[in-house]
């Protein structure tokens, strides 16, 4: 059955059953493979996409319900200025170690500056903490976002 | 799949010389197989070494041999090249070269080895493919070698202002005879350009990571490929007795259900049965309507109460072997002024890489090619080689990226399964996926273990007896794998009269190792117990380690990375930076709820002082405020961005599974946990705000650095814990009900 997706912008068709979750979609239809499988329950948030801007767990989420919803993935988030920014300061910090993870960050940080361009270090840990680094590379994420957001540096050692 | 899954000319030339040059030598790295495996100078790009490549445009293409699980290696060791090579870090291209021990020797993730085993062969590598540059040049224009320098990828001859880019003699550089390696001139360390300099270089693929670039074993993806999900006995070391997959069969997606058997399984792998289909996920969702049983009646009687038991009444006995022996500990313990006894303990943990077990492989044509992330693939050969029937030069392994390890990776189950389904399967690339209930339960553990200890000390609060019984899991008088405590471990080396013995336990639970294995158990227990001795002596943990550690010397080791030589001159010297960093003026904290704890270890030839802040709240919920780190690995530091990030990272590692309540249980003979519901990695909040590291450069070879700083913070916080509230935590994880 094919269910119409907008994914960076563009109409998507995927020929699958409509319970399959947009993680599966992204990664064996539609040739997006920068969003990560990591639990399958939202635990974890290496999958994290946008749906209409606001972070999502794309392994928990039926391509039948992201129909007709714009999608955005770590391929496609450079193009918003908020998220060129936090990529950027990623690779300034050299923020990921292994790496998996990093796409699910990303993607939760632009939401979060989306919607605080200027967090308080708790809204930043509390914005985070749906996102599993098992490198455990947070003095970094914490740092790269606060660059991203112009905030000034919390320590010298990230 | 993106180019750095095909095999490279590099590759593909310097595999059949340094197989003809080998004649399948030891995993020995020998550089000189290396260097002297090059290929016909060409056209386009020429072979100098099996490592370098030289390309028309003067970039040099360097091969990274080991595989990348995040510990930055894939940098690190072509960095080391690219200094000897003498080129700008601009010009260089990093290509991650196929499995080929016999050309590049041992090519793994482990034991924190890479750079103490690579720092000086590869240093001669890179000077050979320069020196074979230097004499293409002085042949050209007939001057003396020597009188011609390097920089930047260009030899220059001063007295005529003559010079040429590597480009320009790459092709008769290759014609060069390959130069003695124990001759070759190597660079003075104070003219490194690339080593150790600045704050050092991020790593290449994170532009690549930012954007999701299918750089992962995960994200190999080959024309027809199908994908595979296995239902696997659930209690280790059952074994399947029957199965019906008519239900499956008949599903849309579904291609074949394979039977796996461990009877012809060299890997310690349960037996699993295997449904392929056309999408993992269609596989993963058709394993509810698979009717399997299983034979697992005898190992359904484990369980954590059973092992729990049997632990407990062996440490009402003697230990059922000694360890090591010193002296006479128990005349020692009659005549001591003061004794202390305290038991300590800790749970099977699980790696839980993020990215889950996952391997790709396509058998075709009586050959066999593997995508893997394996921290060991050489171990993954050997296992394929067995359950397949295919001989070694038959099977290709790729080496990809690898969504963390922390040892997960070093045992090969994945691709062992993966090996025996794409056989099943002829022209098919086959992709299995383990999803996370699976990754979790059917991992190579962290091993359980008790301790039982007693401490004399004399009049003078010194040190003068120690003795412990130390409970694992085992079987004929010996621990499983990674769960061997070293004979000298500290302060048993050091002292006349000590007893460390071992009693080992039946368990069907498999164990290997686990970052830091060993030492991220053993500090705990050990500095967390003498925290307590220092405590009955009236004085702090750092006194108690100086006194105990006395003059500088070099104590012997037992052998092997796990029980390297002991120099207490490095030992001191990373405590006395801590206390200075930290100010340390004892484990009292600056208010009430606040402690500070130190603890000290030597994990992977890492020598690591280190003082964590804490403070607990009145429910009692811990917060690590502040971790300090003093570090002595050697020197030069090859990459100190990465040096720094892999000893912050390790260090937040060990604040997890101190605090984050990571435990693992077994009933019915396997484990428990489904998902991270029920193994809570540390999350962002549980970060201190800060990790303030200082390395020493000390005049010693370097060593590596992807474990040695998680041990010591895991008692750093314990004994912080006790400076704060007076509760001594004696297993792990530290939760909020042992403290208040």
């Amino acid at each position: 059955m094919a269910t119409v997706l907008t994914i960076n912008g563009k109409a998507r068709t995927v020929d699958a059953d409509p319970d399959k979750p947009l993680l599966w979609a992204l990664r064996e239809d539609l040739g997006l493979p920068g969003t990560k499988f990591g639990c399958g329950m939202g635990l974890c948030g290496a999958c994290t996409v946008h749906i209409n801007g606001v972070a999502t767990r794309s392994c928990i989420t039926p391509i039948r319900q992201a129909a007709g919803k714009p999608i955005t993935t770590l391929e496609g988030v450079g193009a918003n200025p908020v998220g060129k920014k936090v990529q950027d300061a990623w690779i300034a910090h050299d923020v990921p170690q292994c790496g998996y993870c990093q796409g699910g960050q990303i993607m939760s940080a632009t939401a979060l500056l989306m919607k605080t361009p200027k967090p308080t270090a708790e809204q930043i840990d509390q914005a985070m903490s749906g996102n599993i680094c098992r490198c455990a590379t947070y003095l970094r994420i914490r740092a790269a976002i606060r660059e991203a957001a112009g905030l000034p540096a919390e320590s010298a050692s990230a | 799949m993106s180019a750095s899954v095909k095999s490279s000319a590099l590759d593909r030339r310097s595999v059949i010389k340094a197989s003809l040059a080998a004649g399948g030598a030891a995993l020995m790295f020998d550089a000189r197989i290396a260097v002297a495996a090059t290929g016909k100078p060409g056209s386009e790009a020429s072979v100098l070494t099996a490592f370098v490549r030289i390309n028309p445009d003067n970039t040099v293409t360097i091969g990274a041999k080991n595989p990348e699980v995040g510990q930055g290696i894939r940098m690190t060791l072509p960095m080391i090249i690219a200094e000897e090579l003498d080129v700008d870090w601009s010009q260089v291209k990093i290509e991650q070269t196929l499995l080929n021990e016999k050309l590049y020797g041992q090519q793994a993730a482990v034991g924190s080895t890479a750079v103490p085993t690579n720092f000086m062969p590869l240093r001669q590598a890179g000077a050979a493919a320069r020196a074979m540059l230097v004499n293409a040049a002085a042949t050209r224009w007939g001057v003396d070698a020597s009188t011609l320098t390097t920089a930047s990828g260009k030899v220059t001859h001063g007295p005529s202002k003559r010079s040429a880019t590597y480009a320009a003699l790459a092709a008769d550089a290759a014609k060069q005879t390959a130069p003695d390696l124990k001759t070759v001139k190597l660079k003075d360390p104070k003219n490194f350009k690339i080593i150790g300099q600045g704050k050092g270089k991020g790593h290449v693929d994170v532009p690549k990571i930012v954007k999701g670039e299918p750089i992962f074993s995960i994200d190999t993806d080959l024309p027809g490929m199908v994908y595979a999900a296995v239902e696997i006995c659930p209690a280790f070391g059952g074994t399947l007795a029957s199965f019906n997959a008519d239900k499956v069969k008949g599903m849309p997606g579904i291609i074949d259900v394979v039977a796996l058997n461990s009877g012809n399984n060299p890997g310690n792998v349960n037996d699993a049965v295997a449904i392929v289909a056309t999408s993992w996920w269609l596989a993963n969702k058709a394993r509810a309507d698979l009717q399997v049983s299983w034979a697992k009646a005898e190992q359904e009687k484990v369980t954590s109460a059973s092992l729990e038991a049997a632990a407990q009444d062996a440490l009402t006995k003697p230990p059922a072997s000694a360890i090591a022996k010193k002296g006479d500990v128990e005349a020692a313990l009659a005549s001591a002024a003061k004794v202390v006894k305290a038991q300590y303990s800790y749970p099977y943990l699980s790696h839980a890489t993020l990215e889950p077990q996952n391997c790709t492989a396509l058998f075709k044509d009586g050959k066999m090619e593997i995508w893997s992330s394996s921290q060991w693939p050489g171990l993954g050969l050997g296992l394929v080689t067995r359950a397949t029937g295919l001989k070694q030069d038959d099977i290709t392994v790729h080496m990809l990226r690898g969504g963390g390890g922390f040892g997960r990776r070093l045992s090969n189950d994945y691709m062992l399964i993966v090996s025996q389904i794409a056989k099943a399967l002829p022209g098919k690339p086959v992709k299995l996926i383990y999803n996370r209930t699976d990754d979790l339960q059917h991992d190579f553990y962290r091993a359980v273990g008790w301790h039982d200890f007693t401490a004399g000390l004399d009049a003078s609060g010194k040190l003068i007896a120690f003795k412990s019984h130390y409970v694992t899991s085992g079987a004929n008088g010996r621990p499983t794998t990674a769960a061997d405590l070293p004979p000298t471990e500290f302060p048993v080396q050091l002292l006349s009269d000590a007893l460390l013995g071992g009693t080992y336990i039946a368990s069907n639970v498999p164990t290997s190792w686990m970052r830091a294995p060993g030492s991220n158990a053993f500090a705990f227990v050990y500095q967390g117990f003498l925290d307590e001795v220092a405590v009955a002596a009236g004085i702090d943990l750092p006194t108690l380690m100086l006194r105990t550690l006395g003059e500088d010397r070099i104590v012997p080791g037992g052998g092997g990375f796990m029980s390297p030589p002991f120099n207490t001159g490095r030992a001191k010297g990373v405590i006395n930076k801590v206390v200075e960093m930290a100010k340390w003026t004892g484990s009292k904290g600056s208010a009430p709820g606040k402690g500070r704890g130190f603890a000290f270890y030597l994990s992977h030839a890492g020598y690591f002082a280190e003082i964590a802040d804490v403070t607990v709240s009145e429910k009692g919920k811990v917060t690590v405020d502040k971790v300090y780190i003093a570090v002595d690995v050697g020197s030069p530091i090859v990459n100190p961005i990465n040096a720094l990030h892999q000893v912050q990272g390790a260090c937040i590692d060990g604040v997890g599974q101190a605090l984050s309540g990571l435990k693992l249980s077994v009933d019915k003979g396997a484990v428990t946990a489904t998902n991270f519901h029920q193994y809570p990695l540390a999350r962002i909040d549980l970060a201190p705000r800060d990790v303030v590291v200082e390395f020493l450069q000390t005049a010693n070879p370097p060593t590596g650095l992807g474990e040695p700083s998680l041990p010591p913070v895991i008692p750093a916080i314990g004994n912080a814990i006790f400076a704060a509230t007076g509760k001594r935590l004696r297993s792990t994880p530290f939760t909020a009900d042992k403290i208040v």
